[in-house]
């Protein structure tokens, strides 16, 4: 059969080459990925196994000759691993109480609301600020509650807390859909034959989502190794791989032990992201076929409702405090002693501090960005969804890869790639340094979760709509054009607020790229924080906040003023299912 | 109205598929030969995974055959991508574009032809007239039944006028009685268009009502091709006489051979049978029985036992025994027939021309 096969695959090329418009397409996309995503991964194997005396291990033996490299493996993953359970509880927690139980109030729900909105527009260190605000040296709580002077917030547990306040809400995202898809037959079946509420709970509901549960915990397993921003502010002397691999580069100036720290740091996300994606991922949805037969009983029993809700309130009432914290840091004249009124912070972000500059760069760079991301994250997922060809795995390999992918990793990858050019030829030197790579950057950084929510979106959409679209005669680009993009343009919309979003408050990549010259807010957020200039700090991150969360304000209008007429049940689902996927997609994981 | 009728050749086609389980290769679609006239309406009948839709799929141009050549009109058509074929497909789903109305659905693809804009209100008015839809221009597609869907793809494809429509089990999701009107439509508009049509479908009734030829189809191998009389009553082999409608299989050896006449064996009784030209004395021999052409009498040629008998209305339902053979029989108005009761004894009653011999 194999001279057979090669007739079939032969028309198949023909049928592609005849369409100029799709090859193009293809070819381009292959070498975008492979130059800005692959290639700045191979350079950093090649060059910290490759010294001048031929391939060797010698790299490697040195970094991990050194003290504070071992400590900052078993830091990042002893915080990774608390942070992953801890979340996933949380969001449990959560998750439970919005599909199970009845929640009287409207500020409940709000509430709820809320929680699992923050992660979309909140900047990634905002908690950590907050943090220091609240339970720092001068921290409201600890100083002027507790009477505690000297309370020291950096380090393990000040990481531990932040980064599992940041997390959760994903979790409960993803934990939530899962609830929704059990069929409440089941629960009641069990309950029928005689099982206690609780026994319900552990004999039914737990099983059914344990691989989701697993899933949870490894997806915030693989942000909190992979987290930076948060370690640095809030670390101290703590430090995790993230911080250690910035330090080498910015303190030690040692790019060959960065590279291998780096390599290291890639080895243990992928391999626990291959973990979460081909058995994890599998198993949490194979449990869960098929929707809910009807809506579910919720439960109105006090003894389980007060106890639940009053926990879960106190977790969402700790968290909005503490982004109400953030606007107040940048009014009061001193933080923890003055608690005056002032508008010398924010005067000063524009007056002293540059802060027009930065937020007209980071604006104009995210802006740039989005469209890029979105336009290239839709073309990806109906190329992988919707075409069949040489190379489509390579396509979703590859832009699924880039979640995998540290944003300290990836920085310290472009600048062993490009600060000398292509493989230090020289060739396309002319990058680095400039604007350009930065806004190549925020378009690798936010193309997995704008291809995730596109293939998504895309798998909604019945294949016979295109095909009957490219039987009546229109080429590829015209199928895309008039079909494809029309019927996911809420996607659309949001992947590129998303972008947006993922764009103006990312940093961990940035921060190794970024010149002197640029000045970009969530670099100068740092900056502020690390010196302890807590006010300028909490005024730009405050300016921040305003602009994601005015920016997702647009989309929702965008998408209700402009939103489809179309209202069959396939796409209401779609609609939701895009719906969920953007908070999801929105988890701003700062990778 | 069609600019020009088209036939359709396909000449030695293959297609192999891989199993994703076992990774093992197979052959989807094997070595299959058509010849459909222009203005000929066919179908490509089979249980499902027989391959059916994966011709329709090669002739459409969204699949590439790995063996063979289609043509279309004449034309080699192997390397032509699916929006350079002069094919029309209607969608199982219907696959209308949920964003545009009625009228812009049906435009879409004499837009992208570059048809003057009046002529195109013109076509879609008058298509939209062909398949009843007269002023129903602005709805959108998720105002419509489902049959009203089914005409607008159906008009969609019409008014390209395409050298061949192509149908992808176009009603398997509309209601029975829907069904029933809708392919008395297909067929009148077919007929009226002149068109040349290529039709796929498992359902039987939908092929015989449809039909000028019908091709059954199993495993990727075609069985038999020929018009609806023929496959009925003169099944190839005991795969089409069992899919095509209800058969008994009764099975002997010939026992004498005159000519064209004969006398088989069949659990110990002679029975005559004519068209056994191709047998020889002695060979095994097996007789297709419809269960309608056989009755239950006291006299007759198969001795048999009732082992069931119910009256289901229009027509009397009989299972009995001949030997250790099950035969089913149909007795269609059996008002004043006599009526049998399980455990009668009595006889299968059937000509020679009743029969056919595989």
């Amino acid at each position: 059969m194999s001279v057979a096969k090669d007739q079939s695959a032969a028309l198949d090329r023909k049928k592609l080459l005849g369409d100029p418009i799709m090859m193009t397409t293809i070819v381009v996309l292959i070498a975008l990925l492979t130059l800005f995503i692959l290639y700045p991964l191979a350079i950093l194997l090649v060059d910290s196994f490759i010294t001048d005396s031929g391939p060797s291990l010698a790299v490697f033996d040195r970094i991990f000759q050194m003290g504070s490299f071992t400590t900052a493996i078993t830091n990042t993953l002893a915080v990774g691993f608390l942070v992953g359970i801890c979340s996933a509880l949380v969001g449990l927690l959560f998750a439970y109480v919005e599909e199970y139980v009845q929640l009287k109030t409207k500020f409940m729900r709000g509430l709820f609301a809320l929680v699992s909105m923050l992660p979309v527009v909140s900047p990634p260190f905002v908690l950590s600020l907050s943090i220091i605000m609240l339970f720092g040296k001068a921290g409201i709580i600890t100083r002027y509650v507790l009477g505690i002077y000297d309370n020291n917030v950096y380090g393990f547990w000040g990481i531990f807390i932040v980064q599992t306040l940041t997390f959760f809400p994903v979790c409960y995202m993803m934990l939530k859909g899962l609830l929704r898809n059990i069929d409440p037959s089941l629960e009641e079946a069990s309950r029928d034959m005689g099982a206690s509420r609780w026994k319900v709970f552990t004999s039914v509901t737990l099983p059914l989502i344990a691989p989701g549960l697993g899933n949870a915990f490894l997806v915030t397993f693989i942000e909190s190794i992979a987290d930076f921003a948060n370690p640095m502010i809030i670390g101290g002397s703590y430090d995790t791989l993230a911080t250690t691999i910035y330090l080498q580069i910015t303190g030690a100036y040692d790019k060959q032990g960065a590279a291998a720290m780096a390599v290291v740091l890639l080895c243990i996300t992928l391999a626990m992201f291959a973990v979460q994606k081909y058995v994890l991922e599998a198993k949490s949805t194979a449990t869960l076929s098929g929707k809910a037969s009807r809506a579910r009983m919720l439960t109105t029993d006090n003894s389980v409702r007060i106890p639940l809700t009053l926990l879960c309130s106190v977790c969402a009432i700790f968290v909005v405090a503490m982004y109400i914290c953030v606007p107040f840091g940048a009014l009061f004249k001193t933080w923890g002693y003055d608690f005056t009124l002032t508008g010398k912070w924010f005067a000063q972000v524009f007056t002293k501090y540059h802060g027009l500059q930065a937020f007209g760069d980071s604006f104009l760079l995210s802006l740039i960005a989005a469209p890029i991301t979105a336009l290239l994250s839709m073309v990806i997922s109906y190329l992988v969804v919707k075409r069949d060809f040489h190379g489509r795995g390579f396509i979703e390999a590859v832009s699924m890869l880039a979640m995998a992918v540290p944003g300290t990793v990836l920085g310290v990858g472009y600048i062993r790639g490009f600060s000398g050019g292509l493989f230090h030829t020289g060739l396309l030197q002319g990058i680095y340094g400039t604007s350009a790579i930065l806004i190549i950057v925020f378009v690798v950084r936010s193309l997995p979760t704008g291809t995730r929510s596109g293939i998504s979106a895309l798998r909604q959409i019945d294949k016979s709509i295109e095909e009957s679209a490219y039987d009546m005669g229109a080429d590829s680009f015209t199928v895309f054009r008039t079909v494809t993009l029309p019927l996911i343009k809420e996607s659309f919309l949001s992947g590129l607020v998303t972008a947006f979003v993922r764009s103006i408050t990312a940093i961990s990549a940035i921060i190794l790229l970024v010149t002197p010259s640029t000045y970009l807010i969530t670099v100068q957020i740092n900056e502020f924080a690390e010196k302890g200039n807590y006010g300028i700090a909490c005024a730009f991150a405050t300016i921040l906040i305003m602009i994601t969360y005015g920016a997702v304000l647009i989309m929702n209008a965008v998408i209700r003023r402009f939103g489809t007429s179309r209202a069959t049940k396939a796409d209401k689902e779609a609609a939701e299912a895009i719906g969920t996927d953007y908070v999801e997609s929105g988890q701003v994981e700062e990778l | 109205m069609a600019k020009e009728k088209k036939g359709v050749r396909l000449d030695h086609i293959s297609k192999i598929y891989q199993d994703p389980k076992t990774k093992k290769d197979f052959y989807a679609v094997h070595d299959v030969s058509l010849d459909i006239a222009p203005g000929e309406f066919v179908t490509l009948l089979g249980p499902s995974g027989c391959g059916k839709t994966t011709i329709l799929r090669m002739i459409a141009g969204f699949e590439s055959p790995n063996e063979g050549e289609i043509y279309l009109g004449g034309e080699p058509i192997n390397e032509l991508t699916p929006n350079k074929r002069d094919t029309a497909m209607v969608f199982q789903s219907y696959a209308l574009l949920p964003h545009y109305n009625i009228f812009d659905n049906v435009a879409y693809g004499l837009k992208l032809r570059k048809v003057p804009k009046d002529e195109i209100a013109k076509k879609v008015t008058n298509i939209l007239h062909l398949v009843g839809l007269d002023g129903m221009e602005d709805r959108m597609t998720n105002q419509l039944s489902g049959g009203q869907q089914q005409r607008v793809a159906l008009a969609r494809a019409l008014v390209l006028e395409p050298g061949v429509l192509l149908f992808d089990e176009p009603l398997s999701n509309l209601d029975a009685k829907l069904r029933v009107d809708m392919r008395n439509e297909i067929r009148r508009i077919q007929q009226e268009a002149g068109i040349t049509a290529v039709y796929v479908t498992h359902d039987q009734s939908e092929a015989m009502a449809l039909s000028d030829n019908i091709i059954i189809m199993k495993k990727g191998v075609v069985q038999q091709m020929g018009d609806p009389l023929t496959v009925y009553y003169e099944p190839a082999n005991e795969f089409v006489a069992d899919f095509i409608g209800e058969s008994n299989f009764l099975r002997g050896t010939l026992a004498e051979k005159d000519g064209h006449h004969g006398q088989a064996t069949i659990e110990g009784n002679p029975v005559d049978v004519s068209n056994v030209g191709h047998l020889n004395v002695g060979d095994d021999v097996t007789l297709v029985l419809r269960p309608e052409a056989a009755a239950l009498a006291d006299e007759g040629v198969l001795p048999c036992t009732v082992t069931l008998s119910r009256f289901m209305g229009n027509y009397h339902n009989y299972q009995v025994k001949v030997g250790d053979t099950l035969v089913k029989i149909t007795d269609f108005n059996p008002k004043n027939h006599k009526i049998y009761d399980v455990g009668d004894e009595a006889f299968v009653a059937f000509g020679p021309e009743d029969v056919h011999v595989l």
